[in-house]
């Protein structure tokens, strides 16, 4: 294993029966990193997750975690990984001083350091009020910061996140967001699933997208953005809808994608572009009323590699819970 | 081989489950009301062979105080994820299993415990031998538990728990010698009762409360009790490591 390497996984398979959830998926995940792994519903990012912290063995493959093979290993993995699941699933008649607690126990947190490592994550998490709280009377948001803080408990190598802002207020998600830039500048390393492209943007430092079970991309957020368009792409505002003879015109400087009074063109060089199409304008009688720059962004290389957009992701998940 | 911290691990589980479950108010007062109705009811139907009775109904709490929340526990934690939580842990399936199962058998030492403690001065029944019926009582509710274990991990729902419990539940209470002596039954419902665990603890009870007991017989029973937690346990552990295939 590549010292340098938290996770490697070579050619995972899952069938589950003779349906082929996750196919040869092969990738490695660098120490410190934050990891964003994403894909359309049913992609198996869940099934990847599971197999790599030994929820489920795979069918074919291996997998380094922490340097520990899961096929031979398991217990030495799941000593050195955090796993924040999707649903809140932590004990409702405890309150979050004893499910913190219990946590600590079932990882082996020496006694003498337990309440003293509880006490810390409650300060940072914000729960120092709600320790005597229990689990199932807290809000949305609170659950969620419970259930990292008893991710975190024993002080993992690694945190698999699976969706960890799903569902949350606005406020609330943004919190979370904090916190998880906050572990990723750490030493800790975050795999992190979600649905919100954006949110993986920001906080990734490397992306990879799966679709079908296969990895078919795997770069930083910037790489993975620029390769679906090379060429810069100028965005302008006109008066009224121009004509067909316009738009050909405009096609001799880039591709153009005609969206009733706003136009993008693919162009490489933007000065030129400008003012060609501020030219063309006035000869049609049309005024430029206003003209940006658009940036790429990773939802639109995410629509581009995998078709599906991440506004039908969400509410298609939203709708199976 | 079991380390300090899978032993550790059993001890948390169990220590959870009896404060996140069992040791509840309405759990508790279930536990004691219990016993105290089935007591209650069978002293109004017949006030006399109580003494005669009184090891068949130790038995029947040691069956609803183990069953009935043992197979719902477990289903009900895989259905809000809790379970996932435990699997995660540095910790066996074993070992897990094991917490679960002994939290059932806890909280089955308390109901018939409870049964134990009205059938001795109301129904007049003498142990012969405590600690032959301590440990025949723990046998008993460790092989009830684990039967529990084995129902939850063999269905998804709470109430697939509750049904297939009873499916076990009710041809116990029947055919194990609670009620009618089992030597006293058509052969085809003794080979029925043979098969059922129960039938070695209420016959333990019985030769313990009638000073009939020997050695040989509560070797045997003690034997079979023993065999029946073990294939339990074994086969709940060979399900619930086959959910993680």
């Amino acid at each position: 294993m590549n010292l340098e390497n938290s996770i490697e996984a070579v050619d995972l398979t899952k069938y589950y029966g003779s349906l082929l959830a996750v196919d040869h998926l092969s990738l490695n995940v660098k120490k410190g990193e934050v990891f964003g792994f994403l894909g359309p519903n049913g992609a198996g990012k869940t099934t990847t997750i599971r197999m790599l912290v030994g929820l489920t063995t795979p069918s074919e493959g291996s997998a380094l975690v922490a340097g520990y093979d899961i096929r031979t290993n398991l217990v030495e993995v799941k000593r050195r990984v955090g796993v924040v699941p999707e649903n809140s699933n932590l004990y409702d008649e405890l309150s979050v001083w004893d499910n913190l607690l219990f946590s600590s126990r079932l990882y082996h947190v020496p006694r003498r350091e337990r309440a003293e490592r509880v006490n810390e994550l409650l300060e940072k998490f914000n729960l120092r009020e709600r320790k005597d709280t229990k689990f199932g009377k807290l809000s949305k948001g609170l659950k969620r910061r419970v259930v990292i803080s008893a991710a975190l408990v024993h002080r993992p190598q690694i945190v698999f996140m699976d969706e960890p802002t799903s569902g949350l207020d606005v406020v609330s998600a943004l919190s979370l967001r904090r916190l998880i830039r906050e572990l990723g500048e750490g030493e800790t390393t975050v795999f992190l699933t979600t649905h919100y492209i954006e949110e993986a943007d920001q906080l990734s430092n490397r992306v990879a997208i799966i679709v079908q079970g296969r990895v078919v991309a795997v770069d930083t957020p910037m790489n993975i953005k620029s390769s679906i368009r090379k060429a810069p792409l100028l965005e302008v505002c006109l008066s009224r809808p121009p004509d067909e003879s316009m738009i050909s015109t405009l096609e001799e400087i880039g591709k153009v994608e005609n969206k009733n009074i706003r136009l993008w063109v693919e162009t490489s060089n933007l000065t030129t572009a400008l003012e060609k199409i501020s030219q063309l304008a006035k000869q049609h009688g049309i005024e430029v009323t206003d003209v940006n720059t658009v940036h790429q962004s990773l939802e639109d290389a995410f629509v581009a590699m995998t078709g599906v957009s991440p506004e039908s992701m969400k509410i298609e998940k939203e709708r199976r819970h | 081989m079991i380390t300090r911290d899978e032993f550790r691990g059993v001890f948390y589980i169990l220590l959870k489950d009896l404060r996140a479950y069992y040791f509840k108010p309405p759990n508790i007062s279930w536990g004691i009301l219990f016993p105290l109705v089935l007591a209650l009811a069978f002293t109004l139907r017949n006030p006399t062979g109580l003494e005669e009775l009184a090891p068949g109904l130790i038995a029947m709490s040691a069956v609803f105080g183990t069953t009935s929340m043992e197979a719902i526990v477990i289903t009900f934690e895989r259905r809000t994820g809790a379970l996932e939580r435990l699997l995660l842990a540095p910790i066996s399936t074993k070992s897990i299993l094991l917490g679960k199962i002994l939290g059932g058998t806890v909280f089955g030492y308390m109901i018939s415990g409870v049964m134990t403690l009205i059938a001795v001065p109301v129904f007049g029944m003498r142990i012969k031998n405590l600690a032959w019926f301590f440990l025949i009582l723990t046998l008993t509710l460790l092989s009830l538990s684990g039967l529990g274990a084995l129902i939850a991990v063999s269905v998804k729902e709470v109430f697939e728990a509750q049904t297939l419990s009873n499916y076990f539940r009710f041809p116990m209470i029947f055919l194990c010698g609670v009620f009618i002596p089992v030597s006293n039954m058509p052969w085809i419902l003794r080979i029925l009762a043979y098969i059922l665990p129960l039938t070695y603890s209420v016959d333990a009870f019985h030769s313990l409360t009638l000073g009939s007991y020997t050695l040989v017989n509560m070797l045997f029973n003690m034997t079979v009790l023993s065999a029946y937690s073990l294939v339990f346990f074994i086969l709940s552990d060979f399900l619930l490591r086959r959910s993680l295939q």
